[in-house]
């Protein structure tokens, strides 16, 4: 059946794989043309999906024709899309940015290993199944940790075995809530538990629910789970911290989004107060997370403290879900705002590391005068970050105030405006050492630097602040989410 | 008591003692058992709950031997990262073009 054959959503799954095999065959550090390539193409098929799912609705597939309780189904709504097309679009900018960045031959695996990862992301997003997403989950950490080590360095090491670690521990937990759930139900697919957990709910679904949101929250880094999260995006290559802290960290949101939503909304609803645990925890890591990013002495380690705190934000929508679809919409727009702007601010970091020599946060003086572009890419960034109009970042937090306000959580604004605050002092640290001229040194003209490391980091920041002009379309979206 | 009821308990068992060690030891290669263990308890969790009336369910015996597969990936990984972590900074990156030689020295 030529339908079934051009599914789109079947090739989003199948592309990074069959690149991230045919990158692996000519041997370390070549393939970037075939990635590259590649990712146009996944890109073309997620708005394609995109553009089916608002005119027909959400979209289901059975892999290989099997039914559910023995075949994996795939399925895809418009959260799943958002996600989807956040995901190649930030993926392509990257992969054009690391082609450039790899020049000096210092790539090794990293382009198979972003084939695998993609591939995991992509099936993570549209399988309905809890087993088919637990293998997604683990492909997904595993490419990670290879990205992490890639370089060969000892503390790269270090810090990917302490990344695997913690991503064990937390696709283990989550697997164990799996076996049980099947326990329970018999079942593991998401449209069929949902219809079947009700009330009374027997004590192995609880625990099952506890040991999964567990799980992912470790992987997702919430605070005090985070500990792996610095080292690991702080010391991996530009592009690897970039595609981690923008996309990999949001994967495990994603799912404990889906979760919260779908098979354990009755539990949620049996029990209301434990919306407040993930939003306690990401209020305690907006603060922490700034409070560390604005002590940090690298800058690459500024960023990732940064990625703890606004990883805090997207906790915050939990309580406030009776408010309407505002809850919804503020996730979704900060989890793109969020994305685009933070890959941009590490793609950004990685060119003023590699141009100045010198990373420490004291190493920016006077960059403002040798990398305009770069600079500027990296303002506009943290402009998202913090908040200001009319960026998306501005628009997200504002969305989250008015349903926090709405549903009578004062503290979750507050939470929300000192965030920005915070925020907004560990990018100006930054911002008023590039525009000091050091002493001692002589006037400093710009640097040549491919245009393509630049263009692209400056492309991803301006997407980030424009997302709040142009959010209807993915607000449009989520109105076409199934639970 | 049901077999399978047994099984599952022993596996509960197991999944705690596993998550124990590897949150608590020190040693590198006894946190990757460790990781084993728990594992392996998941997996009797698995087998033993879906036993129903003394009748095997295939659905689940499927999901552990791909979860055994996906567990040796990760053991391999944790193995690679721990030698390359032992043998220190002063190990090079992976040849550009590898050969298996420096296994075989080792």
């Amino acid at each position: 059946m030529p339908d079934d054959l051009f599914d789109p959503l079947v090739w989003l799954i199948l592309l990074p794989i069959l690149w991230a095999v045919l990158t692996f065959l000519p041997g370390p550090g070549r393939g970037a043309v075939v990635a590259i390539v590649s990712l146009c193409l996944q890109l073309g098929c997620a708005v394609r999906l995109t553009a089916d799912i608002i005119a027909h609705g959400a979209r289901t597939h059975l892999a290989g024709g099997w039914p559910a309780p023995l075949g994996i189904p795939l399925a895809a709504d418009g959260l799943a899309a958002a996600m989807l097309v956040l995901t190649q679009a930030v993926g392509l900018a990257v992969a054009l940015y690391a082609r450039s960045y790899f020049r000096d031959g210092s790539s090794l695996w990293f382009w198979p290993l972003t084939g695998f990862l993609f591939a995991g992301m992509n099936g993570l997003f549209l399988s309905g199944d809890l087993f088919n997403l637990y293998v997604t989950l683990e492909l997904v950490g595993l490419a990670a940790v290879g990205l992490v080590a890639n370089g060969g360095k000892a503390e790269q090491a270090a810090a990917a075995l302490r990344y695997l670690m913690a991503s064990l521990i937390g696709s283990g937990a989550y697997l164990f809530g799996v076996a049980l759930v099947y326990g329970a139900c018999g079942t593991v697919a998401l449209d069929h538990l949902a219809g079947m957990i009700s009330a009374p709910v027997p004590p192995a679904l609880w625990l099952a629910f506890a040991l999964m949101a567990a799980g992912l929250l470790l992987k997702t880094a919430l605070f005090p789970l985070h500990y792996w999260l610095p080292p690991a995006h702080g010391d991996a290559p530009a592009p690897v911290s970039a595609l981690l802290s923008a996309l990999v960290v949001k994967a495990s949101f994603y799912l404990f989004l889906r979760l919260w939503l779908g098979p354990f909304a009755c539990l949620v609803a049996l029990a209301p107060m434990l919306a407040w645990l993930p939003a306690l925890l990401g209020s305690a890591a907006v603060l922490y997370g700034s409070w560390m990013a604005i002590r940090a002495e690298r800058l690459k380690m500024l960023i990732a403290y940064s990625t703890v705190a606004q990883l805090g934000y997207l906790f915050l929508i939990f309580p406030v879900f009776g408010g309407g679809a505002l809850a919804l919409q503020a996730g979704l727009l900060h989890a793109t705002a969020h994305g685009t702007a933070k890959a941009a601010m590490f793609i950004a970091a990685g060119t003023l590391i590699r141009v100045g020599e010198n990373d420490s946060v004291r190493g920016m003086a006077g960059v403002a005068n040798q990398l305009p572009v770069t600079l500027f890419a990296f303002a506009l960034a943290g402009v998202s970050l913090m908040g200001l109009p009319p960026s998306g970042g501005f628009l997200a937090k504002w969305l989250l105030i008015d349903a926090a306000l709405s549903s009578g959580q004062l503290w979750i604004a507050v939470v929300a405006i000192t965030g920005g605050l915070l925020a907004s002092v560990y990018i100006f640290r930054v911002l008023h050492l590039a525009f000091r001229v050091p002493d001692g040194r002589e006037e400093l003209r710009p640097r040549p630097v491919p245009a393509a490391m630049e263009w692209t980091a400056l492309l991803l920041a301006t997407a980030s602040v424009g997302l709040g002009l142009f959010a209807m379309p993915l607000f449009a979206l989520l109105e076409r989410v199934g639970t | 008591m049901s077999s399978g009821l047994l099984f599952a308990i022993v596996g509960c068992l197991l999944f705690v003692f596993g998550l124990g060690g590897v949150i608590l030891l020190d040693h590198l290669l006894r946190r990757i058992l460790a990781f084993n263990l728990m594992g392996s308890g998941t997996f009797l969790v698995l087998v033993g709950l879906a036993q129903r009336d003394g009748t095997p369910d295939p659905v689940p015996q499927a999901m552990v031997l791909t979860g055994i597969v996906v567990a040796v990936a990760a053991t391999a990984l944790a193995l690679a990262l721990a030698r390359r972590l032992h043998t220190g900074a002063s190990n090079p990156p992976p040849p550009a073009n590898p050969t298996c030689r420096d296994d075989r020295h080792a």
